[in-house]
């Protein structure tokens, strides 16, 4: 191989334009599949990657909040009805108390007013029974005197006299045997 | 590796040249169709298909070659889009993706077996790429801080003393708006050129001593040879897979100097 002769075939140095229309072409091509075509498909997918993966950790951190947020807020609303229930045990206590107070009173006088009928009643039953027996005992015992004496007695004031006379002892009597 | 084996009739020891970069056509008549080009077209098959089967249909939970493209789609993003574009990144990817692994695989050519030519030791090739970058980046800044900011904010950085920007503004009007550019390409293509000439040098002096002229004393040299071309070959995957992301870094790094005043 010459060298002399190869130098004066050609500078190193200066580009054939040949060489810069097939490289120019060629880099074209490359550019037009694999920069227009291709790495905007790669891009998308890393795009899409990062994504997922961090739309991931973010949905994971965000349904760790919300689960957070909702067992506040379930203890906030257990204690609450907790709270309540107490407290409407405590009210229900307190009117069981009241009613039951209210019905031994109602009972209580109740009771009272019917052993005061009670009474009342046995006290006019008695009175009758008295009156009755009265007028019944002074006619039985006008008549027992009458018969016994054989003498009838005119005299209607004198006969009321007697027999009042006679009652006052018997009921004086009597009263001493109730005592 | 036509250019390597010519010596074998000759006796006496010839450093491989410049003549490993020409390469004549392929196809009769059709000058432009030569090794170089051919390999260019194939580094864009291979590309798309890579690209293809890793990120055509891309799932959530990546397999088999998606997990391969989305190594060099994050390697790209968080090395060469991210420390330049910051939050205008994604918007570029595309650009760098495409860019990065293009480069790379025409880079690989050259230490790939039976291939073995890095197609961006043709300087057309790197300067096209780069051409290409200076066309983006003059729009986007003209676009980004007005035809007149985008060179106002690049010659007259703030917070200088006034003398001082006698000697600035010309030497940031040169150095960003052409400079940076050309060596853009020439960084990439001297690169490449560079190791391709010093593998098929160590390749041709273990050839040479061991094959073709075997002698007492050349032998130990054609032996270090071989070794030289085992050692940079492994070097010269490093450098090509470097140059690879330097140049779409740099192509960043400018996007990134358009679209917000630096300094």
């Amino acid at each position: 191989m010459n060298l002399l002769a190869a130098e004066e075939a050609t500078n190193p140095l200066l580009p054939h334009v040949s060489e810069m229309v097939v490289g120019g072409v060629s880099f074209l091509i490359v550019l037009f599949f694999v920069g227009r075509l291709l790495v905007p498909r790669i891009q998308k997918t890393l795009a899409e990657r990062v994504d997922a993966i961090e739309g991931g950790l973010k949905r994971a951190a965000d349904a760790q909040e919300e689960a957070q947020q909702a067992l506040k807020q379930y203890r906030d609303q257990l204690a609450e009805a907790r709270h309540e229930a107490s407290r409407l045990r405590e009210e229900a206590r307190e009117q069981g108390a009241q009613i039951k107070a209210e019905l031994r009173e109602e009972a209580q006088a109740e009771a009272r007013r019917l052993i005061e009928a009670a009474h009342l009643q046995i006290e006019a039953d008695r009175q009758q029974a008295f009156t009755q027996l009265r007028s019944e005992i002074g006619r039985l015992s006008t008549d027992l005197a009458g018969r016994i004496v054989g003498e009838s007695l005119e005299d209607e004031a004198r006969q009321r006299r007697t027999v009042d006379r006679f009652l006052e002892e018997l009921e004086s009597t009597s009263n001493a045997a109730v005592r | 590796m036509s250019a390597a084996l010519t010596p074998l009739a000759s006796e006496e020891f010839q450093a491989p040249g410049l003549g490993l970069f020409d390469w004549p056509p392929l196809v009769e008549g059709q000058a432009w169709f030569n090794k170089p080009a051919l390999l260019a077209l194939i580094g864009v098959v291979v590309v798309v298909i890579f690209a293809y089967s890793a990120f055509s249909r891309p799932k959530l939970v990546p397999k088999g070659m998606q997990n391969v493209g989305e190594i060099a789609y994050e390697f790209v993003r968080e090395q060469i889009a991210k420390p330049n574009l910051g939050k205008d990144s994604d918007r570029w990817m595309p650009l760098l993706v495409s860019m990065f692994l293009y480069v790379l695989v025409v880079n690989l050519f050259g230490s790939l077996i039976f291939v073995q030519f890095p197609v961006m030791s043709r300087i057309g090739f790197a300067a096209i790429l780069s051409i290409g970058v200076w066309v983006l980046v003059m729009y986007l800044g003209i676009k980004h801080q007005g035809p007149i900011g985008f060179f106002k904010n690049v010659m007259f950085p703030p917070g200088l003393p006034t003398w001082i920007y006698f000697l600035v503004a010309p030497i940031e009007l040169i150095s960003t708006f052409f400079l940076r550019h050309i060596t853009h390409a020439v960084r990439l293509f001297a690169t490449m050129m560079a190791g391709h000439l010093i593998i098929a040098l160590f390749s041709e002096v273990g050839w040479h001593f061991l094959f073709v002229q075997l002698t007492p004393l050349g032998a130990p040299i054609g032996v270090l040879g071989f070794i030289m071309t085992i050692l940079l070959t492994a070097f010269e995957l490093f450098i090509q897979a470097l140059q690879a992301y330097v140049f779409a870094l740099l192509a960043a790094m400018f996007i990134n100097d358009a679209l917000h005043p630096a300094h």
